[in-house]
């Protein structure tokens, strides 16, 4: 009963970690936009996200590096906090437009994806506080 | 919290740009130097930047300059034989400063020095909002 106070928090907090992660390799990419030979780099959300929906239980054990529980009554860690974003696969952007030094940042596509991201994630913060308080105002029964 | 390595990787390219920046200013100041007695006149510097991975995450990496060095474009040598320092043979070796280049290179680090100064805050703005989480 307790648990559903916050079942749906946790996914909230699956997406804000992949959104903060996202957000770092997005300036990685715009830090390294006049380097040589620098490839940016971006990963599927939507994949991400399903993939932390669908696998929690291996979340939880948090890649099992701290605490390798190899009996079925070992207390398990809680997921680390880099959990969901350790696991997305990073790939590399296609290339819009080739550049001599061989850098394949695309500067409009970077900070358009860096707004984008930050606003998602900032609404991502605001479902986080709504449901706060509609729990808060469910528990007081004000 | 992994958005707080954002500040270091944006500081890194924040302060390589500024590095740039200030190599284009020592290449304009002497843009018009002419050689001295030594007949060595001043060469442009360029920085090379390279990237440098930061934090445990491997898709977080900064930027940092590598080196710095000197460009082989030959020196600009004017017919002047009555300036005092021209040689021999009546030229002056001028810098091989090209002014053009260094005021391109000049406004692609200012910009991208200001892109670094925006994600910054953006990320700053997003981790106090985080801060206010649930109140």
């Amino acid at each position: 009963m307790i648990e559903q106070l916050t079942q749906r928090m946790e996914f909230f907090s699956n997406v804000l970690q992949l959104r903060a992660h996202r957000q770092q390799v997005i300036a990685s990419n715009i830090a390294n936009a006049d380097t040589p030979g620098y490839t940016a780099r971006d990963f599927d959300f939507k994949s991400a996200i399903q993939d932390a929906v669908r696998n929690p239980a291996e979340l939880r054990a948090g890649g099992a590096s701290v605490l390798a529980g190899g009996d079925a009554r070992h207390m398990r860690t809680v997921s680390s906090v880099s959990g969901v974003a350790e696991r997305t696969r990073v790939g590399y952007t296609v290339q819009t437009q080739p550049s001599l030094d061989g850098n394949s940042v695309d500067m409009d596509q970077q900070r358009a994806n860096f707004m984008d991201n930050a606003i998602q994630y900032e609404s991502t913060l605001r479902f986080i506080n709504g449901h706060v308080r509609t729990m808060l105002s469910a528990i007081q029964g004000q | 919290m992994s958005m707080f390595t954002i500040f270091g990787v944006s500081g890194s390219a924040i302060s390589a740009q500024a590095q740039r920046l200030n190599t284009v200013a020592s290449n304009l100041a002497n843009a018009d130097a002419v050689a001295g007695p030594d007949g060595q006149a001043y060469k442009a510097r360029q920085v090379l930047f390279q990237t440098v991975p930061m934090g445990n995450n491997p898709a977080s990496v900064g930027v940092k300059v590598n080196d710095i060095v000197e460009s082989d474009v030959p020196n600009r040598r004017v017919f002047n034989p009555q300036h005092p320092s021209a040689d021999a043979e009546g030229y002056v070796t001028h810098s091989n400063v090209n002014p053009v280049e260094e005021m391109v290179s000049m406004i692609s680090a200012s910009r991208s020095y200001q892109n670094n100064v925006e994600v910054m805050n953006t990320a700053k703005s997003l981790l106090l909002k985080t801060l206010q989480m649930g109140q």
